[in-house]
């Protein structure tokens, strides 16, 4: 029988023998223990904790890892045309060198000096983004669309002292989730009140008699997506953004940063807040972990003072010529909520923490690898792609593809004519390698038995083809 | 015997790169995009078609024109201007826990089974991952004691607003929301535990220290009431110090009917030596950035892995993932569940690095790195008191745990060097600045190291004697220190535009404008 070998972890220096001793020598102490007489006896958890065995080699941790992941089916290999607030987009590979660099996957909370770096890059992540976005101040990451949105309708409650929202009935119902929390239940003193504004059941686009009758002197903020969650275009900013300053309301919209290449852009059309995800920006899926939330808005103080998130701001230093780099406004932060206004911590307006910064230095890298003339050519390459999808899925008998034909790269496919539910035809496609569209309809019941199909520049011609055949031939069945 | 410690010679990279806006040269292209092909082109016409045309961009984003080699090297360049964790002892950051993220974890997590997974997919093409979802809320509850965890919270400050949210959803089920609008936690508690449950819509109040550090007792018994929906503190606090008397706080709160929280987002010192539940927490949470290695990526993608006892199992936000003996599924159906605090279901590429890091460590490795963590820092503290101008305020003869929340105060007042000064000035022996405290600052002049399991002894060992060095500094050159750094990337910056409406500039395109130039 092999002796037990003494626990020595290859991640714990001081596991090796001796060494421990020799410190608690040096403490003054002859044993560990004595280091937790601060925690009561009926405190201390005396058994082993009941969790597996460890696996000590690398080698062995790796195969078992690897093992359980290999249960997934990835969107490499199967055809997938999910997206719904998660997208399928080419990551670069410089993206990956430089998010997956030591330096910066492993910096924290260091200041400006010793990651001076950091701050840069922060920076020209803003700065990319502000571009794209034709806006001066973009916060660093919250955790994804929906806090983004949450968090805007905060500040615009703040802003102009008013507690009430209306969104649009088409949002999709888990960032809807999220909004509702962020403005708090009923009963809270904070709580702002959602409305949901109806949608033109024929085209998706924002029914205005129905805004305006709802618009009043109470309403913080109108709130309108684009591309909307169901995909297609809202051509209506402008009149949006006009109903809502005439009732001194502000306009907040919520955008996919990959389509601004060639839709304009929310302060086009009057938005005074801008909000989105910047996961489509070289960030891979990540089975939902590579999401983050943008918050975009003019530099106002008014604007500037209300920005829950982390704000790095370009500044001088003592050697003539040389960039410096630092936290803008950071007594703002929920971090200290004292010293430049006089408040103290009890009275934070909102709250930050880690948040996802590495995905925002990726966005950095994606952005100034794609340029203007990228994010123009892959938006077309989307357009075209994914109205090539709607061209074939509508020629299937007893297929529809409903609401505005003017969409981004996500559409709504109606199958009520050919008698058989979205859940089986998705079961049906899986059998074929293929990841049909989202079943939306439990979210839109109004919309029939529909479903949110996605295609990128990521679908080749075949792809789409395939996709048209084999749905041919799961709805003969 | 740290003074005979020869402290090694460093200089930052410096590249004075440009910001990349201003980079490049019209025309050139990082990327080629592919096109669409001639047959879909010729099936579907023009593109522009399909955007209205109040809705088609006028003028493309002014955005920087680079080669992909010059990308590359602008972003390399500054990443070396950074200073990563693995390149130091990265000790000072206290609260942070700044341990090693282990390679093998950060190949296993940039697998295609991982990274080109739709959290959408059919739950029979994602049992990978769910089951490591669903393991690892198992390693959780049994090094806390809860009954059931999730991992949607991005972030420790997010575990926190989602405990917030639960404690609306639960005080809510019992209609007593509208009276119980207070929570009570304490100034040496993370910032969050005030933030969050404020943006969630309660009134805070911190509780304050009492003469020995411990959170003062007999001030919450009288803020006990029928208005309180729950406490949230950390234990040890902030400084390090436990607070030995923590039932006699939860059993306040219960008294009145709320709930207690544990915020456990650094739960090193005490992996498989006290849990949560056993000091009558409702609920806890891990930050699996911190505690469970996963690396901190310049502050995030994080996860406040969130945990609670079976009686609140039903508030917590959907999906939670579940095992019937054969398969893993996500269930939604959960009709007093809070919601959600984000699209979803979190950040799972860090709790699949957690999971592995839990997986080479065992029962025997989580209390080794509890046992290596408390026994490196008792062994810094002596190292530092040694040190002219160190002081460890409060608790007395009290053992600390896995942080100390020291004070320049001495030295400021002899030589007028404070905590800040020295931060700068150790970033010229190639050592991350230290976390000094967070505001407001009840330990006058700060900082916070915590030398968590994987320092050495000899890393300790530098990090004092840089300490020390700088303190010797400050009395012999005090101007020298405020003046630090000096081999760093750039040179001490001017702070105060950063807060002035006029000057600062969050954007290259706001520069321009507030400076009167343009591209």
């Amino acid at each position: 029988m092999a002796k037990e070998r003494p626990f020595i972890h290859p991640y714990i220096p001081n596991s090796a023998p001796g060494v421990k001793d020799e410190m608690l020598k040096f403490i003054g102490v002859d044993d560990v223990e004595t280091l937790y007489q601060e925690i009561p006896d009926r405190l201390r958890f005396k058994q082993k904790l009941d969790i597996p065995k460890p696996f000590m080699a690398e080698m062995d941790l790796k195969k078992h890892v690897k093992a359980i992941l290999s249960r997934n089916k990835t969107c490499e290999e199967n055809l997938n045309f999910l997206g719904g607030g998660c997208w399928q987009h080419y990551v670069p590979a410089v993206c990956d060198e430089i998010v997956g660099r030591s330096e910066v996957l492993t910096a924290y909370a260091g200041e400006e000096y010793a990651d001076f770096g950091k701050f840069q890059l922060l920076f020209e992540y803003q700065s990319q983004l502000g571009d794209l976005l034709n806006m001066d101040v973009v916060c660093l990451p919250v955790y994804s669309w929906g806090c983004a949105a949450g968090y805007a309708i905060r500040m615009a409650s703040r802003i102009t002292g008013r507690k009430e929202v209306l969104l649009p009935k088409t949002i999709g119902r888990e960032r809807l989730a999220t909004i509702r929390n962020l403005c708090q239940p009923v009963s809270m003193p904070g709580h702002i009140d959602i409305t949901l504004i109806d949608y033109d059941i024929q085209t998706g686009l924002l029914d205005l008699e129905d805004l305006k009758s709802k618009i009043s002197s109470k309403t913080a903020a109108v709130y309108i997506e684009n591309p909307s969650y169901l995909g297609f275009i809202e051509d209506q900013g402008e009149e949006i953004s006009k109903t809502a300053h005439a009732n001194e309301a502000l306009s907040i919209v919520g955008v996919d940063p990959i389509s601004l290449g060639v839709l304009s852009t929310p302060v086009d059309y009057g938005a005074d807040i801008v909000v989105g995800t910047g996961q489509p920006l070289g960030i891979h899926m990540n089975c939902g972990g590579g999401e983050f939330g943008f918050i975009a808005t003019s530099d106002e103080e008014r604007y500037v003072a209300e920005h829950p998130g982390l704000l790095v701001s370009i500044t001088d230093t003592i050697e003539e010529g040389e960039y410096g780099f630092g936290w803008s406004t950071w007594s703002r932060t929920s971090y200290v909520v004292r010293g430049f206004d006089g408040r103290v911590r009890s009275e934070s307006k909102d709250f930050t923490g880690t948040t996802s910064n590495l995905w925002a230095i990726g966005a950095a890298v994606y952005m100034a690898l794609m340029g203007p003339h990228g994010f123009e050519e892959v938006g077309k390459t989307i357009i075209l792609k994914s109205h090539y999808a709607v061209k074939l899925l509508s020629e299937i008998r007893g297929v529809r593809v409903i609401l505005s034909p003017n969409s981004f790269k996500e559409f709504v496919v109606n199958f009520d004519e050919t008698g058989k539910s979205v859940t089986d035809i998705n079961k049906a496609l899986l059998k074929h390698n293929i990841f049909g569209g989202r079943d939306i309809s439990k979210e839109f019941p109004e919309l029939g038995n529909s479903s949110l199909y996605c295609v990128t520049e990521m679908h080749s011609q075949d792809d789409i083809k395939k996709l048209a055949k084999v749905l041919q031939e799961v709805l003969v069945k | 015997m740290i003074e005979e410690m020869k402290l090694r010679r460093y200089h930052a990279p410096v590249w004075s790169e440009r910001v990349i806006s201003e980079m490049g040269r019209k025309g050139e292209r990082g990327i080629a995009v592919s096109e669409a092909e001639d047959e879909v082109q010729a099936a579907v016409g023009d593109a522009e078609s399909y955007v209205p045309e109040k809705m088609r961009r006028k003028e493309l984003p002014q955005l920087p024109e680079l080669a992909q080699p010059q990308v590359l090297r602008h972003f390399l360049r500054l990443t070396q201007e950074t200073m990563g964790m693995e390149e130091n002892i990265d000790l000072g950051e206290g609260t942070c826990t700044m341990k090693y993220s282990p390679k093998i974890n950060e190949i296993l997590a940039g697998v295609p089974q991982l990274t080109e997974i739709h959290p959408l997919q059919d739950e029979d093409t994602i049992q990978g991952i769910l089951e490591i979802i669903y393991k690892f809320d198992l390693i959780c509850r049994e090094i806390s004691g809860m009954d059931q965890f999730v991992f949607q919270p991005g972030g420790g400050a997010h575990a926190t607003y989602t405990n917030a949210c639960l404690l609306r959803a639960y005080h809510n089920a019992k209609g007593e929301l509208a009276q119980r609008n207070e929570v009570i936690t304490t100034i040496f508690s993370h910032p969050c535990d005030t933030a969050s449950p404020i943006t969630a819509g309660f009134k805070v109040i911190s509780l304050m220290p009492d003469e020995n550090g411990y959170p003062n007792l007999e001030a919450l018994k009288a803020l006990c009431s029928e208005h309180t929906a729950g406490l949230m503190i950390t234990n040890p606090e902030d400084t390090g110090i436990y607070n030995p008397r923590v039932e006699e706080y939860v059993k306040a709160i219960h008294d009145v009917g709320g709930v207690c929280f544990y915020d456990q987002a650094n739960l090193n010192g005490i992996l498989g030596i006290a849990r949560a539940r056993d000091a009558g927490f409702d609920a806890c949470h891990f930050n699996l950035h911190k505690t469970f290695s996963s690396p901190h990526g310049c502050f995030g993608p994080g996860c406040g892995a969130y945990g609670v006892q079976k009686e609140l199992a039903k508030f917590l936000p959907v999906p939670i993932v579940t095992f019937d003996g054969q398969k893993y599924h996500l269930d939604y159906d959960r009709r007093d569940s809070l919601g959600k605090v984000r699209e979803f279901f979190g950040n799972v590429e860090v709790v699949l690095k957690s999971y592995a890091w839990a997986m080479s460590m065992g029962p025997e490795g989580l209390l080794e790195c509890a046992h290596v963590s408390v026994i490196n820092n008792n062994y810094l503290t002596k190292l530092l008191l040694a040190i002219p101008g160190v002081t460890k305020p409060y608790a007395e003869g009290k053992i600390r745990l896995d942080q100390v929340r020291f004070s320049w105060e001495e030295l400021k007042k002899a030589t007028g060097v404070g905590t800040l000064d020295v931060a700068r000035r150790m970033v010229d022996y190639g050592i991350q600045n230290y976390f000094p405290s967070h505001e407001p600052w009840i330990v006058p002049e700060p900082f916070t190291p915590e030398p968590c399991e994987t320092y050495s002894k000899e890393d300790i060992d530098y990090w004092a004697a840089v300490l020390r060095q700088v303190s010797k500094e400050a009395h012999s050159d005090p101007e020298m220190v405020k003046m630090a750094p000096h081999n760093a990337t750039i040179h001490k910056t001017d702070a105060t535009a950063l807060d002035d409406p006029k000057r600062w500039a969050m954007t290259w395109r706001a520069y321009l404008r507030k400076r009167g130039k343009s591209r």
